[in-house]
């Protein structure tokens, strides 16, 4: 599955690297149109039909992949080192210090998610740096509670002993010897935290708090919903979500694999069909049989 | 002995977040740059007695935290007579300001939409906990089979779906059929109507709820069926085997308990993404709760009332969390004070 | 008739690639009524499958290939897995290895042994269910009233004893104790073992006792199998396999053991390690340990059946069976 969600996400990556040359038009243009060129479905010169302002809808589409890949990678690797960094230190130093910091890990995901993001961009203003920061500053708790689940463990085997009887200091036990081995979690992690910050970055802009002077697939569902509903206009519903969809879905799996890479789990369990125990060759046998040949 | 100090614990810890969300909200509102409150007053729509009203109401021309020169004098009550204090007496009192926009009480509007999103929430997470444990049950169950694979691809696709999405696609699709997807009863109905009235809500209800439950369906299939394949590979299950009860019987009177712990854990702990698509489905289906409320106020700048909501949602959640730590502390006898 | 008899059981482990691995091969063994079987092995050599295997509680990989179980006469080899049900704990239970953890953790000890009462049918009534698990409990030491606590309020050695208390709730013809007190402490140990000896003498019990530790079936069992590498290496009363050992291996398992009778001797360990279920040897399965003087070609080449080379003592060597 891992491999479908790689490829599904080079698609995506090549399409918004390459967006100025595979779009047909330039979505920041500015463009005159007459009211009939609103809201059209598709036709051939504009294969996605047209927005509410007459602009092509499937140039919006590729030219958004940027906006949504620049906040889903961002802000999850400004998670992913917050996240580590504190984790790391919590699991490392432990005590007071690690008590501290995971009770602000506590209280950060208690709090809902999309009310507080909500509530920070309307007093903070819309912009894309906004978001980024928004979703970066609270994504991190799961990689802080994660890593420093994982540096408990690893922080009593033996390497680590003996780093730190020689005489090794604490930062440099951290980042050369626990940091290694906190990774690969890490990174499985990161992944899926992308299609978060991607889910999130949408669901913002969808409800009216994306960056206005950028076109991302959140803004078009935006407009879609409130100026397109009455219309039904498919064209210009349909197509963001399928993209955030595919997106998402992509790291998902991609995440899930790495996930069952990283983290082996048990393959089997004991509440299996027993039909197959009793290998073939010693399949019942007719009932006179079935009482046993004269003891020894 | 053990349980009790766990719940006071947890209890504490509740209050504590609260208080800190009381903080937070003040320290938005009132400290950060471009002071929304202060743009406001001197918006033109405002009536002189409003504003009046509103700068007394919020103390805005006293001090923020604490008025020194006051205390240097020797008032040492006075000293308090600062915005923090308002703040905080004013939410003991239950008020919550006023609205930019309707210039009615805060509180009263939350009053009024507050039962709305309750419905919708409980009946959405309780569909998806029931539908996401049986299926998750049966996934992990059937591990490795083809039936498992699927389910587990249907909870990673529902699980990458955005919820408002979700709310598009099926308005979009169910559009046109018999239940209707906007709003929450057909003008010109009111409780007066008695049955009409609340069947007619019913309807309006049910698709918002579909879409709520689907999402969830989703989170919970992969958190049931993680949790339950732990369980089952565990050696108790053996024993129930070498005891000669019947694979049904193991899990329902092994497995299930013990699979039910992570999940109960996990369903509070998104609870506040439960709420986040709440948030969601009410503003495609213009659901009239506070979700909806929210994305209203938000359009109109009516900061008050975001404030007021947010609050009211951080609260709720923190709740959600603690009813359901006590719950958890009641299934595991293995719980205690780390 | 013996209660249990086992016959030339082979059992195999499928891997990830679809190869078997011939864990168990021709085994066979059996028990009397009221009487106890030591099964010695080192990790690894197939003894707990053997054991697994006769309830038919392999795991998902395992395949039984050949041979037959006979309890009471009766192949459980040919039965359905509705019919082992009825058979399983009722007449044959087993405590397994690590038993600490066979206890279902959310659930008091009281309610899992009832759960096994009321399953048989042993009793019909739940408060008698309750009564009959208290006794249970007192019989292994453990006050009644403590039967409503859970696991993790109970130490190793009692969740030991609790275990023994579930597994004798139906009182079963045949236990099987796998490992009974790995990772216990010296006294607990000894008090198991004493607790086992009594129990089998009062309830007529037939006793399988699987351990790696020689000292237990000597103290415990009247009859010894020792297996190596999956097959039967030597089978006979305990006196013969203490008192005159005919197979290479056996015979250096005695040495690695001390000797109270003489403390100045050396410990002996077997150079070498176990057979690799993938890459076993085509002859004998000890021959490549095996510093026997007397060894052969035909060791390396024939895998020694099983003979019996005085009445009650079969020996799988080729040497052995030749001094007869």
């Amino acid at each position: 599955m891992g491999v479908i969600g790689a490829l599904m996400l080079l698609l995506v990556v090549s399409v918004a690297v390459f967006a100025p040359w595979v779009a047909p038009y330039d979505p920041y243009e500015r463009v005159q149109v007459t009211p009939e060129q609103i809201l059209t479905p598709p036709d051939p010169q504009h294969l996605l039909g047209r927005d509410d302002a007459g602009k092509d809808v499937l140039s919006q589409l590729i030219y958004g992949s940027r906006v949504s890949l620049t906040v889903g990678f961002t802000a999850s690797f400004m998670a992913m080192v917050i996240g580590t960094t504190v984790g790391l230190v919590a699991g490392y130093f432990g005590g007071r210090i690690g008590n501290v910091l995971m009770r602000v890990v506590d209280f950060l995901m208690v709090i809902p998610e999309l009310p507080l993001m909500l509530v920070i961009i309307a007093v903070m203003g819309r912009g894309l740096l906004n978001i980024i920061l928004v979703i970066g500053l609270l994504g991190w708790t799961y990689t802080a509670r994660l890593v420093r689940s994982q540096v408990l463990s690893v922080k009593e085997r033996q390497f680590v002993l003996r780093a730190r009887s020689v005489g090794a200091s604490s930062v440099r036990i951290m980042t050369r010897h626990i940091f290694p081995q906190v990774l690969p979690l890490v990174i499985a992690q990161a992944v899926l935290d992308i299609s978060v910050a991607i889910l999130a970055e949408s669901t913002l802009a969808f409800l009216g708090l994306g960056d206005p002077t950028l076109v991302s697939w959140g803004n078009m569902l935006n407009f879609a919903f409130e100026r397109g509903m009455s219309r039904r206009a498919w064209w210009f519903l349909l197509p963001p979500g399928f993209a955030i969809v595919w997106v998402s879905l992509s790291l998902v799996l991609i995440g899930n694999t790495l996930d069952e890479i990283v983290n082996p789990r048990l393959r089997t369990h004991h509440l299996f069909d027993p039909r197959r125990m009793i290998a073939p060759t010693l399949a019942v046998r007719p009932a006179q049989e079935r009482e046993a040949t004269e003891p020894t | 002995m053990e349980r009790s100090n766990y719940i006071l614990y947890k209890i504490g810890f509740a209050v504590i977040t609260l208080l800190a969300v009381l903080l937070f909200n003040f320290v938005l509102f009132r400290i950060l740059p471009g002071d929304p409150i202060k743009l406001i007053i001197h918006s033109p729509r405002m009536t002189r007695e409003a504003q009046e009203r509103i700068r007394a109401s919020f103390g805005l021309d006293k001090p923020v935290w604490f008025d020194v020169q006051r205390l240097e004098r020797g008032d040492v009550l006075g000293a308090f007579d600062t915005q923090f204090t308002a703040y905080l007496l004013n939410l003991l009192r239950g008020d919550l300001g006023i609205s930019f926009a309707t210039r009615g009480g805060v509180a009263d509007l939350l009053k009024q939409r507050v039962w709305r999103t309750v419905i919708l929430v409980f009946l959405g997470d309780v569909i998806a906990i029931m539908a996401g444990m049986a299926i998750g049950l049966i996934g992990a169950w059937r591990r490795g089979t083809r039936l498992d694979a699927g389910i587990l691809l249907l909870a990673l696709f529902t699980w990458a779906l955005p919820t408002f999405f979700m709310g598009i696609i099926l308005v979009l699709l169910l559009g046109r059929g018999r239940l209707p997807i906007g709003g929450m009863v057909t003008p010109g109905l009111r409780p007066a109507d008695g049955l009409t009235y609340w069947i007619d809500v019913g309807k309006h209800l049910v698709m918002p709820t579909i879409a709520m439950a689907i999402v969830y369906t989703g989170e919970y299939i992969l958190i049931m069926r993680s949790g339950v394949m732990e369980v089952l590979a565990e050696d108790y299950i053996l024993t129930a085997k070498a005891k000669g009860l019947s694979t049904l019987r193991i899990l329902r009177d092994h497995a299930l308990k013990n699979a039910m712990l992570p999940m109960v854990t996990m369903i509070a702990l998104t609870f506040g993404y439960t709420v986040g698509g709440a948030i969601q489905v009410e503003t495609v289906f213009s659901w009239p709760g506070l979700g909806r409320l929210m994305y209203e106020s938000i359009q109109k700048r009516d900061y008050p009332v975001l404030q007021g909501t947010f609050l009211l949602l951080a609260a709720s959640v923190i709740i959600a969390n603690l009813l359901a730590d006590i719950l958890y502390s009641v299934l595991d006898p293995r719980v205690k004070v780390e | 008739m013996s209660i249990l008899d086992v016959r030339d059981l082979s059992v195999d482990y499928l891997t990830e690639d679809g190869v078997a691995l011939h864990a168990v091969e021709n085994l066979s063994l059996r028990v009397e009524r009221g009487c106890s079987l030591g099964l010695v092995g080192e990790s690894g050599c197939g003894k707990t499958t053997v054991m697994m295997g006769l309830l038919r509680l392999l795991p998902e990989e395992g395949r039984i290939v050949n041979g037959q179980v006979l309890f009471d006469g009766k192949d459980l080899l040919q039965r359905s897995e509705a019919e082992m049900r009825k058979v399983r704990w009722r007449e044959i239970s087993m405590v397994f290895q690590g038993a600490m953890n066979a206890l279902n953790p959310v659930r008091t000890i009281e309610s899992q042994i009832v759960e096994a009462l009321l399953l048989h049918h042993i009793v019909n009534d739940g408060q008698a269910a309750r009564r009959r698990a208290g006794e249970l409990l007192e019989l292994v030491g453990i006050p009644a009233t403590r039967g409503s606590q859970y696991p993790h309020q109970y130490s190793g050695g009692m969740r030991q004893r609790a275990v023994i208390a579930m597994a004798l709730a139906c009182n079963p013809r045949v236990l099987i104790a796998d490992e009974p007190t790995t990772a216990l402490d010296v006294m607990i140990q000894a008090q198991i073992l004493e607790l086992l000896e009594r129990l089998q003498a009062d309830l007529n019990l037939a006793l399988v006792l699987v351990t790696h530790d020689l000292g237990m079936v000597a103290e415990m069992c009247a009859d010894v199998l020792v297996m190596y590498g999956g097959v039967a290496a030597e089978y006979a009363s305990s006196d013969v396999i203490f008192n005159n050992p005919q197979h290479p291996y056996t015979q250096r398992l005695l040495q690695a053991f001390p000797d109270l009778e003489e403390p100045g001797s050396t410990l002996a360990s077997i150079p070498g390690t176990p057979p690799r279920l993938d890459d076993l040897p085509p002859g004998c399965r000890f021959e490549p340990r095996c510093q026997c003087e007397w060894r052969e070609a035909i060791c390396a080449h024939r895998p020694p059946p099983l003979v019996e080379i005085e009445p009650g003592h079969r020996v799988a060597c080729h040497w052995a069976a030749r001094m007869v």
